[in-house]
């Protein structure tokens, strides 16, 4: 057992125990927290693919806005005797089978993919997939990623049409949220 | 050394994890917070492969960019209708949202 | 491997020990280990003891401006142990939780806040080659935890189920999420002048200090700096005047004693951030790099002070700015923040992306810098011709009023600040 391995083991056990708090926890505003505690846990899994930046972005957008958004709207839309309500709704058990069932599946792509199986995948890959690479040739494009990322995002042959496009969503998203959630005139809010 | 199967699991986990939360939890809201569960599990997959197997190419980390700037557009919007309809209705429970049903 | 007395003091001197120290012990992979968590005590105790100095230095310096003596009963003359009596009453008080109150985010705010205004000090360059960590996105890493602190305030407000915390936290919330946009952009202008994030990258790519070179984005960044700290004029968030203190009403003794601390350390440190970015950190015309005799990096040492010389310069102007300028409205705020900063940082962002690459390389650095220094100028003479005529127009409309000789008519009709109260009340 590394000690990268044990980090691992700690970062996942830290997201999937608050992911498994946020689908069961009755109190919503527990349940944000919890939340938070996932985007913090998933950063974290971000650091140790040595992708720093998406775990900065992680904290700046998903802490730092979407879970400020998540306390409003839970604060904002609370009913007075909230805390007697059933946290399950009726379809709780095929749920539990349902997404116990789509895990099984993807585990078994997952081990087929990375070796328990018979058949040769090995075409689609052109690095051994179970390890991961390090080493001098590597080392350049991870060490470079932020500036790269930077270009492709301008580059006609890269990525600049869905950055635009990325753009144009969050400014409709903008608008649309608040014209959605202005109070109407006729309305009383306190 | 951390096999790649090790994160594909965890993201799957995580991905069936908020599945379950999407199709059992009664409050809209609970929905929506599911639902950048599972996002955030589609980002830890694309950043895994993007490291161990594709990464001369940076594709796999401008993807996942993007699946955070649409996951935060559309929680922000979602939450937006949920506080309108709470608005309205006084109720953010999704099974009593059912206007349109026949 | 010998423990030669005069490596030792050489490393000493030129802040390297720990290099030292494996030469002597061995390159193995506990004693790097070991020395990073050193490190780590060494700034947080650095961060924690310093607010001890910097509570009496704001008292004191207030004090001297509003033509008072400050503290100086304990400790002598001076008043040296003010803070530290204060502490100690903070210290002994009753720890109460109020009815009602979530326990998991009531407790949990205070210590958020202090861990997240003492992460972001692992960036700070304090001397060529003494930092925590370089990372190479420095400067997203700060706005990355500064950000991701703001869930701290709601938790407190939330937690202590009271009414005017909740809608304490909502405003500071709004005003702290609000000025992180126009902090970015302001950010943005050294990153792409330094053609890096990383913060010793920055320090090193100013043989000309950036004030100098793009002044308005220091002065962008010093404003949303104020707010995001929440100092004056921007501190409606917690003063005691204000909704009974803001969100923190419902925190007595050491819980609020943290949020006390944590708003000291990130002035400290936005202070840190400024003359890192701005004001060239620990440079002074290449002293830094000293080397004298044989080997004897004063330079580093050197180095170290100029930082602090700088940063508290910064720090006096914060103290400086809290104990003359009155406090602003939060739609004041909002509106300012919205309507004028951010258009602005647009822009100026704009013009210096597009003189950046205009330039031709072999320009120079006095002709580009003289070039972007008049873009600023330019920008902002511009910016303050667009507020006059607002102010204009807006006092043509409500026209009865005396002439005002003070452009913007927005900020007119602002708060007291009771600032001898402030002084006192902040003892607690």
């Amino acid at each position: 057992m590394t000690t990268d391995q044990v980090i691992f083991i700690i970062l996942s056990v830290i997201t999937l125990g608050t992911a498994l708090l946020v689908v069961t926890l009755r109190n919503l505003f527990h349940a944000a927290l919890a939340l938070m505690a996932t985007f913090l846990g998933v950063a974290g899994l971000y650091v140790m693919l040595d992708a720093g930046f998406l775990a900065a972005a992680q904290l700046l957008v998903y802490i730092g806005a979407i879970s400020i958004l998540l306390i409003f709207a839970i604060m904002m839309t609370r009913r007075l005797m909230s805390a007697d309500e059933p946290a399950f709704n009726s379809q709780v058990w095929a749920a539990l089978v349902t997404a116990v069932v789509g895990f099984l599946v993807v585990l078994w792509a997952i081990l087929r993919l990375t070796g328990l199986g018979t058949e040769d995948l090995s075409i689609l890959w052109r690095a051994p997939v179970d390890s991961k690479p390090i080493g001098l040739d590597v080392l350049p494009y991870i060490q470079n990623s932020v500036a790269a990322m930077g270009q492709a995002f301008v580059d006609p042959n890269g990525f600049v049409l869905p950055f635009e496009i990325a753009s144009v969503l969050l400014l409709a998203g903008l608008v649309g949220a608040i014209i959605v959630a202005w109070p109407k005139a006729e309305d009383e809010e306190s | 050394m951390i096999p790649l199967s090790w994160y594909l699991i965890v993201a799957a986990l995580l991905f069936s994890i908020g599945l379950f939360g999407v199709m059992s939890r009664r409050n809209a809201v609970a929905i929506l917070m599911s639902v950048e569960l599972m996002l955030n599990a589609v980002n830890i997959n694309l950043v895994a492969f993007w490291r161990y197997v594709w990464y001369d190419n940076v594709d796999g980390l401008v993807w996942a960019v993007f699946v955070l700037t649409v996951a935060a557009a559309e929680a922000a919007v979602g939450l937006a209708l949920i506080i309108s309809v709470y608005r309205s209705r006084d109720s953010v429970v999704a099974d009593e949202l059912d206007t349109l049903k026949n | 491997m010998s423990f030669d007395i005069v490596e030792f003091l050489k490393s000493l001197v030129s802040l390297n020990v720990a290099e030292y120290l494996k030469t002597v012990v061995g390159d193995q992979a506990w004693v790097n280990f070991v020395s990073d968590v050193i490190g780590v005590v060494i700034i947080s105790t650095f961060c924690l003891l310093i607010v001890i100095f910097l509570i009496w230095l704001e008292r004191k310096v207030i004090a001297r401006m509003q033509d008072r003596i400050g503290p100086n009963r304990v400790g002598g003359r001076y008043g040296l142990l003010q803070t530290v009596a204060d502490v100690i009453k903070l210290l002994i008080k009753e720890d109460i939780t109020p009815a009602g109150a979530d326990k998991l985010a009531y407790w949990l705010a205070p210590f958020l806040t202090v861990i997240a205004a003492l992460l972001i000090w692992a960036v700070m360059p304090f001397a060529p080659g003494v930092i925590g960590v370089d990372l190479d996105i420095g400067v997203f890493y700060v706005l990355a935890i500064s950000s991701a602190s703001v869930v701290a305030l709601l938790l407190a407000g939330w937690g202590s189920n009271n009414k005017y915390a909740l809608l304490g936290a909502f405003r500071a919330v709004a005003q702290l999420v609000s000025y992180e946009v126009p902090m970015i952009l302001s950010l943005l202008v050294p990153i792409l002048l330094a053609r890096s994030m990383s913060t010793v990258d920055i320090v090193e790519a100013q043989t000309v200090p950036f004030i100098f070179v793009v002044p308005l984005a220091a002065v962008i960044f010093m404003i949303s700096a104020l707010a995001e700290t929440g100092r004056t004029p921007f501190d409606l968030l917690e003063a005691e005047s204000e909704i009974v203190s803001g969100f923190h009403v419902e925190y007595g003794g050491m819980k609020f004693g943290m949020f006390f601390l944590a708003e000291f350390i990130s002035t400290l440190f936005m202070s840190g951030f400024f003359t890192t970015m701005f004001l060239g950190g620990y440079r002074l015309f290449g002293l830094e790099n000293l080397v004298i005799g044989d080997g004897w990096a004063i330079g580093r040492l050197l180095g170290l002070i100029i930082f602090f010389v700088k940063m508290f310069a910064v720090y006096f102007l914060f103290i400086w700015i809290r104990a003359t300028w009155p406090r602003v409205r939060v739609d004041q705020i909002l509106n300012f923040n919205w309507k004028f900063l951010v258009p602005l940082s647009l822009v100026l962002i704009l013009a210096i992306a597009v003189l950046d690459k205009v330039i031709p390389a072999d320009a120079g650095i006095y002709a580009r810098s003289s070039i972007l220094l008049l873009a600023n100028l330019l920008i902002a003479m511009f910016a303050i011709e667009i507020m006059r005529t607002v102010a204009r127009r807006k006092r043509k409309e409500s026209s009865g009023d005396a002439a005002m000789t003070i452009d913007e008519s927005e900020h007119n009709d602002v708060h007291d600040a009771h600032d001898s109260h402030h002084e006192v009340a902040a003892a607690h």
